[in-house]
């Protein structure tokens, strides 16, 4: 199992600014740039350790909200392509549906894959809901967006015999042509990220690794779409690199010290979804059924976490053992996270990336360092040798391969 | 006597569209406004049903009408509602809109004014009247989505209950904001062009404006009918956005007057 470190890169100092909307509206006069770029160093600095103890490095983007301060996802990796030298760089993701040039997205991750010698991974997603007003981004029709804008990326980076043009639904290109182009060949590794199933088919067909944003036992659901999809597209059954799993992690030498640290980085959780009314969820984002139901059952707005039984379990309020058993944070000792991890590895149907949020809220420096130190000398090992989980599945996927060849 | 309108599924121009009909006289196209011709009240559909036959659809892709999937402007709405004129034969028609359906009525007659006598606009979207830092009009996509009635009437009584509609009025009015989102986002509920444009338009044109308008004001709605010579303006006192839905005999009323003062209005 590959393990990966990402933080959200939050700014705690302004939460306190607004209890209606961290995002959007909230004015940047919250925002000391000269505090904030030594909070933004800091966040790097715990990335460059990363490539000391071989945890390999995931970042992501969000836009005018004091709940992640990373607005580029290539600006960072193309800082940490030079500063790292060993692990993999992935941005999980770019937000496709939102840019107006994907060609632009190609040279930029070309780019990065070429200074860091190959070890770009491109993640690519839709883009969230909430920061739809934020990037202007039109939010009825984004996963067509994203999965042209996919193509297209993959065609210019594996396009090596001169232009080509681009008269599609979404995007228009003339003379199509990077330089640089990437190392890794055909290109570098695909990923997306997904919670509903609709979702899943688009990253199965499109062979990127499926990636579960702490979404508990609801992962399970997500991954076996994913190799039902593989099984009716005739493809081989899928190694468990094409699996991720995010979450929040905090280990110590004490379960207590452990607990203390994961209430700081379940500030992250706590602070998410604060967001003005009208931009958490534009027409368009979702399915027309979801937004009717919506609007005659406003308080079912937020989808929970559920527990072994099927009930939901609130992020923001449920004791921190309530969302260990959820799969929703794994903390404690060394010995104890090994066995959360191991468990929810069987209980989803197996994974080869988990993605530990190692650094969240105002989690601070030194315990950063020592929480992701911590995890790499002592859980990572045991994890290296995980298998796919006993059961049917492989044999079942062969028939439904067959069924569907015939 | 009131007079009851009949909900019917046309097929124009590859998009099956559900259409509220009813009434006798001279032929009225009703563009709508907000989610649907009946979404708050259909009593304005009525009232004008006294004195006209009237045709109101909903748009391709709003309520339960289609919306053939390269359907993605407003300039394709315009063009939609050229082939439904030739479908019903319509023949010295009112073409009236209002708010998102007024922009694509001007949208229309800017195109071909062939089959329509009289143009009538409550409170239309589509024009760009301020400087680039002027929202002229409200940014719906502020608010939660229950409160987007109480930016188009002033009526509080006419609000909607939503956990008492059925489900299948709730997936219309969802379907409704994805498709206005669809081709109004941007630029936001208007076309930075049509003010050039709208000097073609030479049907006489009645401009209806509620003076209580929280998604735009009649100040901007002057400025529109400035753009098309010899149009009327006139305000309904005390009424929000959707005036016509509010003040029904007042807005019947108006285009009446209008209607049978076309010449004099024309000059």
């Amino acid at each position: 199992m590959k393990i990966w470190h990402f933080s959200e890169q939050a700014y705690p100092d302004a939460w306190t600014k607004d209890p209606v909307s961290l995002r959007v509206t909230l004015p940047n006069k919250h925002f000391d740039p000269v505090e904030g770029g030594k909070l933004l160093n800091r966040y790097l600095d715990e990335w460059a350790y990363c490539d000391e103890i071989g945890t390999n490095i995931m970042v992501n983007e969000h836009h005018s909200t004091a709940t992640c301060l990373s607005s580029s996802c290539t600006l960072q990796l193309a800082i940490l392509a030079r500063e790292t030298k060993k692990v993999r760089l992935l941005c999980l993701g770019v937000p496709l549906a939102n840019r107006t040039d994907p060609v632009r997205v190609a040279e930029e991750l070309a780019y990065i894959d070429c200074i860091s010698g190959g070890r770009l991974e491109m993640g690519f997603v839709r883009g969230i809901q909430y920061e739809i007003s934020a990037v202007n981004s039109n939010p009825v029709n984004m996963s067509e967006r994203l999965w042209e804008a996919h193509d297209l990326i993959i065609k210019a980076m594996t396009t090596h015999d001169g232009p080509f043009n681009w008269e599609g639904e979404h995007y228009h290109h003339r003379q199509v042509n990077i330089w640089p182009r990437p190392i890794q060949q055909p290109h570098p590794p695909v990923w997306s990220s997904t919670g509903s199933l609709s979702s899943v088919d688009k990253i199965a067909e499109k062979n990127a690794t499926v990636t579960a944003m702490n979404s508990g036992l609801r992962a399970k659901g997500l991954f076996a779409r994913y190799r039902q999809r593989l099984a009716e597209f005739g493809r081989p059954r899928p190694g468990l690199d094409k699996f991720a799993y995010m979450s929040l992690v905090s280990v110590a030498d004490t379960q207590a010290e452990a607990f203390k640290r994961l209430d700081k980085i379940r500030g992250y959780l706590r602070t998410t979804t604060i967001v003005g009314k009208g931009l958490a969820n534009p027409p368009g984002y979702a399915a027309a059924g979801i937004n009717a139901d919506l609007l005659a059952n406003p308080q079912k707005g937020e989808l929970g976490i559920i527990d072994r039984d099927s009930k939901p379990v609130n992020l923001r309020t449920a004791p921190h053992e309530a969302l260990i058993d959820a799969g929703a944070a794994f903390a404690g000792t060394p010995d104890q996270v090994i066995k959360q991890i191991k468990r929810f590895h069987n209980d989803i149907g197996g994974i080869g990336n988990f993605i530990m949020m190692g650094q969240g809220g105002d989690l601070t420096h030194k315990e950063t360092l020592d929480n992701l130190g911590l995890f790499a000398r002592e859980v990572t090992p045991a994890l290296q040798d995980l298998k796919e989980p006993e059961d049917a599945a492989s044999e079942a996927h062969e028939r439904v391969r067959e069924r569907a060849a015939s | 006597m009131t007079h009851k309108l009949n909900t019917t599924e046309i097929a124009v121009a590859g998009a099956k569209i559900k259409v509220l009909e009813g009434g006798q006289g001279p032929d009225l196209l009703f563009l709508h406004g907000a989610e649907g011709p009946d979404t708050y009240s259909s009593v304005y559909l009525e009232e004008l049903a006294k004195n006209f036959r009237v045709i109101a659809p909903w748009h391709p892709g709003f309520g339960h009408s289609e919306r053939p999937k390269s359907f993605t402007k407003v300039d394709d709405l315009a063009y939609f509602y050229l082939d439904l004129a030739d479908h019903y034969g319509l023949k010295d028609a009112v073409l009236a809109g209002a708010s998102f359906g007024g922009w694509i009525a001007l949208e229309t007659a800017v195109r071909s004014a062939a089959r329509f006598s009289q143009l009538v606009l409550s409170a239309p979207f589509g024009f760009k009247a301020g400087g680039r830092e002027t929202r002229d009009i409200f940014d719906l996509y502020l608010v939660g989505p229950a409160e987007w009635p109480e930016y188009f009437l002033a009526d509080k009584s006419l609000l909607p209950d939503y956990p008492k509609r059925s489900a299948d009025e709730l997936m219309g009015i969802a379907r409704s904001r994805e498709a206005m989102t669809l081709y109004g986002w941007q630029p936001y509920m208007h076309n930075p062009v049509l003010g050039r444009w709208l000097h073609r338009i030479k049907l006489p044109t009645l401009f209806v404006w509620g003076d209580k308008d929280r998604m735009v004001s009649p100040d901007y709605g002057r400025a529109y009918a400035a753009r098309i010579p010899g149009s009327r303006f006139e305000l309904i006192t005390g009424a929000g956005h959707l005036a016509h839905v509010e003040q029904p005999a007042k807005f019947r009323d108006l285009v009446l007057d209008f209607v049978g003062n076309k010449k004099s209005a024309a000059a």
